[in-house]
């Protein structure tokens, strides 16, 4: 643990604070590219309730890809530095938002969205007014558990010699100093937890108090 | 800042945007919905609907009603386009529904289900103003709008900022008229809007439905499979029976005393004799009745009704002779009352009274008399005699 706490290691370029702040660069950019493409797929197929077999064959087809398969061929045909990463890590994010999003739409009450279509919505109205606000706390199950994944899975970065926590890991690795890769090992962890509980306030922020369990929600 | 009798006067001349003019208030706006050789068969080959020709009178409640499958909310629902007919063609108020887009045809015209179908996400308030806003209204005047509908159906202001799943089922079956309500379309369908709350609450609904459609004026189609519920609300009942016929098409005395078919004989029930009571307003002589007072001391010789200071009936006093105290615990809760208006009223105030004698109260609810169930019966044979009841 003494390597964590030694103020050499909490400054310059390759500090503590940079690396950090280079592996919460990774999640979150990685975590919008997923998302804008992982919930309106999902939404939309949720939607129409045509095409679920694409989602789920998709999806495990995407699980089953090994991370650092996925990252060495993109490096292999793009070179190295920061898009392979991204390409590993935003494949990794979308099974999990997508199926989120999918079972949250599809989990709504068909009397809801038939009183949607009832009172006079257009389809576009009865999704982004009524089926995504009811699919909400789902879909974010879906986007945290992406974003842990993410967190822990961008140590790899640095295996193609881009940043982030994994740098620690991996020069802690290569100089066998075990207090370098335990210190990125609970760093990543930390940050990990740290995501979350912003995602969880976020989560708070926008799902509706009326769909938190009888009893707690609401104003009284 | 008018009051508000003067304000829910108002409702029936707004249409989206504002008042319209003076005009209109007179009866409001008038729709007809009228269904000519509608059929639905859907993709699996079953006939919903089949070659249904009826005519909704515009300003009035009609209601549907059958037995489970028999293609009442499908009729219903082809009317706003949630299903278009196979053949055949619906007109409101003499457009085909088929000519108008779907979104825009829901938004002039109020639905209400079975299970409320509120939005869970949405706070009661905004749930009503849905559709003022879809139609473009401002969202203050909107707001606005939502609340007073919350008066109307008679909740408190203060469940406006609750959400759905804070209300009991009658609450939300009453903001689910509300949000119908909140444009002002002057058609309004109703599937089974009151099935899913107890007796009590269900009466309260129907007597509050009653009300609103006096004080709109609006053309009605209510579904039920409860025939109580049909006679009571209806102005018009159409019976359908199994495979999407309909059998008889009538005002509801007619129903009890001329159906047209067994089907409609056996839906309208055994009790169709009882229930035509329901339409009979005639005589029964009123007789006196012995009361008392709480803390009197009275020599009781038979039943004797035990009344409030301002002579409204508390319950009877009987099983005693000679002279006793008034008091409470003696009491024996008395039947229904009878105020004068129908002969099942007379009847049911007789029959449930543990004196057998019904007792009749004025306006004011204050005991006037009572009524002897042999008195009902003659009542009858005289208005039969007289040509009032249908053979
Ligand atoms: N989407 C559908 N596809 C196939 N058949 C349907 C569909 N919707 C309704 N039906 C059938 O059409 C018939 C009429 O149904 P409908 O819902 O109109 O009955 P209902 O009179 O409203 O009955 P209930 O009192 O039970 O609500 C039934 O036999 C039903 O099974
Ligand atoms: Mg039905």
């Amino acid at each position: 643990m003494g390597w964590l706490f030694d103020p050499a290691h909490w400054s310059g370029s390759s500090g503590i604070p940079v690396r950090l702040l280079e592996h919460f660069g990774y999640t979150l950019l990685t975590m919008v590219i997923a998302a804008l493409i992982a919930i309106p797929l999902g939404a939309f197929v949720g939607h129409t309730g045509k095409g679920g077999f694409v989602i789920v064959g998709l999806s495990n087809a995407l699980r089953a890809l090994p991370t650092t398969a996925v990252l060495i061929l993109v490096v292999l045909w793009a070179g190295l530095g920061d898009f392979p990463v991204y390409v590993a890590l935003v494949l990794l994010a979308i099974p999990p938002i997508m199926a989120g999003t999918y079972a949250g739409v599809r989990a709504v009450d068909p009397v809801t969205v038939d009183a949607a279509r009832g009172v006079g919505m257009r389809e576009s109205g009865v999704l982004l007014q009524v089926e995504i606000p009811n699919a909400l706390p789902l879909i974010f199950g879906g986007f945290r558990g992406a974003a842990l994944q993410v967190v822990a899975t961008a140590t790899i970065a640095a295996y193609t010699g881009a940043g982030g926590l994994g740098r620690f890991v991996f020069d802690g690795l290569a100089l066998q100093d075990f207090g370098q890769m335990l210190a990125g090992a609970v760093l990543v962890a930390l940050l990990a937890v740290l995501v979350d509980l912003g995602f969880a306030g976020l989560q708070r922020l926008t799902v509706s108090p009326g769909l938190r369990p009888v009893g707690t929600g609401g104003n009284r | 800042m008018p009051g508000y009798a003067e304000r829910v006067k108002v409702f029936g001349i707004y249409i989206q945007g504002g008042p319209i003019g003076v005009v209109v208030t007179t009866g409001g706006i008038r729709r007809v919905i009228e269904f000519r050789a509608v059929t639905k068969r859907f993709e699996d080959g079953t006939i919903a609907v089949d070659e249904l020709d009826l005519t909704v009178e515009a300003g009035t409640i009609t209601v549907f009603v059958g037995p489970s499958g028999c293609g009442k909310t499908t009729s219903l629902r082809m009317v706003n386009r949630m299903i278009d007919p196979t053949s055949g063609t619906i007109l409101v108020d003499g457009k085909d529904v088929l000519t108008v887009d779907p979104p825009t045809l829901r938004r002039g015209i109020g639905y209400v289900i079975q299970q409320a179908g509120l939005f869970p996400h949405r706070t009661v308030l905004d749930n009503i103003a849905t559709v003022p806003l879809l139609s473009g209204w401002d969202k203050r005047k909107a707001r606005t709008r939502a609340a007073e509908l919350l008066e109307i159906v008679g909740l408190d202001a203060n469940f406006g900022k609750r959400y759905p799943a804070q209300l009991s089922g009658g609450q939300q079956q009453r903001v689910g008229v509300a949000r119908a309500l909140a444009a002002d379309p002057p058609v309004l369908l109703m599937d089974e809007p009151f099935s899913a709350v107890d007796p009590v609450v269900r009466e309260d609904l129907q007597n509050e439905l009653l009300r609103l459609q006096a004080e709109f004026d609006k053309t009605i189609v209510f579904v039920t499979h409860d025939i109580d519920e049909a006679l009571k609300l209806g102005e018009r009942v159409a019976v359908f029976q199994t495979g999407g016929h309909l059998a008889q098409y009538a005002k509801p005395a007619e129903l009890l005393s001329a159906p047209a078919n067994d089907f409609v004989a056996s839906f309208v029930g055994r009790d169709r004799g009882y229930r035509t009571l329901t339409f009979l307003h005639a005589d029964v002589p009123v007789h006196p009745v012995t009361t008392a007072k709480l803390g009197e001391r009275v020599t009781i010789t038979d039943w004797t009704l035990v009344v409030d200071e301002e002579n409204r009936p508390k319950g009877w006093l009987s099983g005693v002779d000679g002279e006793v105290e008034v008091a409470e615990k003696d009491l024996i809760s008395g039947g229904s009352l009878y105020d004068g208006t129908t002969l099942r009223g007379a009847l049911d105030a007789a029959l449930s009274s543990p004196s057998a004698l019904g007792v009749v109260v004025d306006g004011a609810g204050a005991v006037t008399g009572v009524v002897h169930a042999g008195d009902v019966i003659q009542a009858l044979a005289k208005a039969r005699a007289a040509g009032e009841v249908p053979k």
